[in-house]
């Protein structure tokens, strides 16, 4: 049997369907460490940030006076208006993957669809303190075992490096937003704030999964400039931005090689020079210029990422996607200078 | 309710299929012994399971689109093998006709001029397709998937209700259905012999292969949908995954010199066989529907042009509409010179003045059916409706004879079906399926519909209808 090239479209589906799954993991996991952080804190401000963190301040405050954990966390989790919450990728996923039902597997859509209809039952009671982190669990098993099931079943044809592709740029995305996160709180203070600080960015390595990882790394001192420099270049860590940028630009690569691809230069270039970026930088002159402005920038790189993938694959805009701005020269924007 | 499947069964004076039958003994048996709680138990494991699976239709009649799964009753209907040989014979020779129908009208037209059918019966129905005349067909296949609806009477035959020659739905679930059945109730099937449906598939693709241009040695094959929300859509996730060919939306093609292509990640890519699941009207803006949205502008072109082959052909709802129906006996013997295997319903043509007048004078007695409608849609039963109802059925006969044909009301078989409160009858039909390339083959059983509100004799699933596995016995039994 010959094998046709993918359809365009479904190329683009696939893409989305792996980003919209990584999605929902990492914003399960920002809730699950904000709920860690806002012990002790004002907690209203704490829950603001994370608006803050998806730029959602228009849409949260048109429909909430204040931000509260409630507010907050039914805006994420259970609010189908809100195209960034947990329910939202979800059901994203789960059309995408209807659309892809000829390709996925028959495990992968019956996950998905089970995990779908067991989003649309979650209460009000699921989300109080008591229930809440057991509730961002389960969320997180969700969309692993989804992983897992597309390693274990998903063929590996033209489709899967598109999965791929989606997977590690949304993951790299994700993993920037994490750690902006701890933005707010990376101002300094006095001795008592400094060991509050060090405590939360032990939670945030922990809700990366990367506390352990960590420790093989840095035996000693957990400081902050340890643990940014480490979920954004450690080479090893599945969830730092550069070994996420490696293997997005390793499926992009193996895509091109074995159906000999010709588009997509541009998207192979864009992956290198940002791997180069992340080489060259060490986390003492990021955080001298400014760690929120250095994810910033991340974030904008991956988009035009994702801007050049639509052009050169999907033969049309993304209909179920994120942002999409106009292409533009790499960089995108002025790599941020580092003051002497 | 305590006991087993089938304690108390009644099948309330109509033709049963289970009880009038010696072949279904041995089912009869394994369900007389099999616990009524435990078969509730393990039927609604299976519902959860379709309904988890995703094979499900979608219901847009409500205010948003409702996933539902076409409900399933565990108990099968059954098909002795010499029942089946009859039924196999009479839709292979209904199919051979209406082909041979179809490449008439849209070629010499003889059997118009021979006076057969009335001409305008043909010339003047909107589905037939004036710019198919003279258009080449491969094999003279028309009708490459056709969808037969057989009912039986009081008297145990089998008719013919109507025939489905544009996009017939619901091969999914014959399939599926099985599938269920084999996971669910092992006990029930294992040993019985059963003629299997799992390469429905595989034959679609033969034939699909069979009428592709002559150009190409190895045709790219694909299955054209309206996309996620029609309502059939998971059965072309599953026809597709089945025949392993692109499942595609009318976007996803372009016509470039009258040939036609698919989008790709690495280009466009040739395509050379639609099985489209698009109405003709849809298929081509340019040609058709100018606000279709579904098709692909410029298609017709390349079909015409004999570059790309489209599954069914284009024109063949003139075939299925319910008034030539009354004509297919005529037209069997018209073109093969023999008796109609499969009797049709008694039926009348209310453009004929006389068949107007019975029908108007015995109203309450018939079913008054739209000649074009599929589906349901527009039915009026006459010992069922209201006074009401039934001056709207004059109303409308009155001022549109022509759209209406009726048929005397038929007690339609019934099956042992569990309902909330146990095992009752309920009235079914069956939905046989043929595949036509070059020869023309029939999908053993096909879809058994069951009408599941007390007394109703639509078995359409947007009438609240559900299905049930359909079995053919290998052998015949003593």
């Amino acid at each position: 049997m010959s094998s046709s090239p993918l359809l365009a479209r479904y190329a683009e589906c696939i893409f989305w369907l792996a980003r919209f799954i990584e999605r929902a993991e990492n914003l399960a996991r920002i809730l699950d460490v904000n709920e860690t952080f806002s012990r002790g804190r004002s907690a209203a401000q704490s829950w603001l940030s994370i608006v803050q963190l998806n730029a959602d301040e228009e849409r949260f405050y048109k429909k909430h006076r204040t931000p509260s954990a409630e507010r907050v966390l039914a805006f994420y989790l259970t609010d189908a208006d809100n195209p960034t919450s947990i329910l939202s990728a979800v059901t994203n996923a789960r059309e995408n993957a209807r659309t892809l039902r000829p390709l996925v597997s028959t495990e992968m859509w019956v996950q998905l669809n089970t995990f779908y209809h067991r989003m649309g039952a979650i209460g009000p009671g699921d989300m109080l303190p008591g229930s809440l982190s057991r509730l961002l669990t389960s969320i997180k098993e969700a969309c692993q075992t989804f992983t897992g099931i597309t390693e274990g079943t998903f063929y590996r044809d033209q489709a899967s490096y598109f999965y791929r592709l989606g997977q590690y740029i949304e993951r790299a995305d994700q993993t920037t937003r994490l750690l902006d996160t701890k933005y707010p709180l990376l101002s300094g203070g006095s001795d008592t704030a400094a060991a509050v600080e060090v405590g939360q960015w032990h939670a945030l390595l922990r809700s990366a999964s990367g506390y352990h990882a960590f420790r093989r790394v840095h035996s000693s001192e957990l400081t902050p400039a340890r643990v940014a420099g480490f979920l954004l270049f450690n080479p090893a860590f599945p969830r730092s931005v550069y070994l996420c940028v490696r293997e997005a630009a390793d499926a992009l690569a193996a895509l091109k090689h074995h159906y000999r691809l010709r588009a997509g230069n541009d998207i192979s270039e864009g992956l290198d020079g940002l791997r180069a970026i992340l080489e060259e930088r060490s986390i003492e002159e990021i955080l001298a210029g400014g760690l929120h402005e250095f994810l910033d920038f991340l974030q904008d790189y991956l988009i035009a990422i994702t801007d050049r993938v639509s052009a050169a694959f999907f033969a049309r805009r993304p209909v179920s996607g994120g942002p999409n701005p106009a292409a533009a020269a790499w960089p995108l924007a002025p790599v941020p200078q580092i003051p002497s | 309710m305590t006991g087993f499947v089938l304690d108390g069964y009644d099948p309330q004076g109509f033709y049963c299929e289970m009880l009038r039958c010696a072949a279904t003994a041995a089912l009869r048996q394994r369900l007389d012994h099999l616990p009524l709680a435990d078969f509730q138990r393990r039927t609604a494991a299976a519902a959860q399971a379709l309904y988890d699976y995703g094979i499900t239709f979608t219901l847009y009649s409500e205010s948003s689109a409702i996933d539902r799964i076409l409900p399933f009753d565990p108990i099968p209907r059954v098909l002795a093998a010499d029942e089946w040989r009859q039924i196999e014979r009479g839709i292979i020779q209904r199919v051979t006709a209406l082909n041979l129908l179809l490449d008439d009208v849209y070629h010499g037209q003889k059997i118009l001029k021979d006076g057969v059918i009335p001409p305008d019966l043909i010339l003047g129905n909107p589905n037939y397709r004036p710019s198919m005349h003279g258009a080449a067909v491969a094999h003279k296949a028309y009708v490459n998937i056709c969808g037969t609806d057989i009912i039986r009477g009081g008297d145990g035959a089998f008719r013919v209700l109507e025939d489905n020659a544009r996009t017939p739905s619901g091969v999914s679930y014959v399939i599926e259905n099985r599938h269920m059945m084999l996971r669910a109730f092992p006990d029930l099937v294992d040993g019985v012999g059963l003629r299997p449906v799992e390469d429905y598939g595989s034959r679609l693709v033969a034939a699909m292969r069979e009428i592709a241009p002559a150009s190409s040695s190895e045709p790219q094959i694909v299955l054209l949908s309206p996309g996620i929300y029609n309502s059939a859509y998971f059965e072309h996730v599953f026809l597709a995954r089945e025949m392993g060919v692109p499942l595609v939306q009318g976007s996803d093609l372009v016509i470039e010199q009258d040939r036609v292509y698919m989008r790709t990640i690495a280009g466009l890519h040739a395509v050379d066989v639609i099985y489209r699941r698009i109405n003709d009207d849809f298929l081509d803006p340019e040609a058709f529907r100018p606000d279709s949205l579904l098709g692909v502008p410029g298609l017709m072109r390349a079909y015409y042009a004999g570059n790309v082959a489209l599954a069914n052909a284009v024109g063949t709802g003139v075939a299925d509409d319910k008034a030539v129906y009354a004509y297919v006996p005529k037209i069997i013997r018209y073109y093969l010179g023999e008796d109609a295997i499969l009797q049709n319903v008694e039926t009348h043509i209310c453009r004929e003045p006389n068949s107007l007048r019975y029908t108007l004078d015995h109203l309450a007695e018939l079913v008054v059916k739209p000649v074009g409608e599929a589906g349901g849609y527009g039915i009026t039963i006459g010992p069922k409706a209201s006074r009401a109802e039934l001056e709207e059925c004059r109303a409308k006969l009155v001022a549109d004879p022509a759209n209406y044909i009726s048929q005397p009301c038929i007690d339609l078989s019934v099956a042992p079906t569990l309902c909330d409160g146990g095992v009752m009858p309920r009235h079914v039909d069956l939905r046989p399926f043929a595949i036509t390339g070059k020869s023309t083959w029939v999908l053993p059983g096909g879809l058994t519909r069951v009408a599941l509100r007390p007394g109703s004799l639509m078995v359409n699933s947007s009438q609240g209808g559900g299905s049930k596995d359909t079995w053919v016995l290998e052998q015949g039994l003593e």
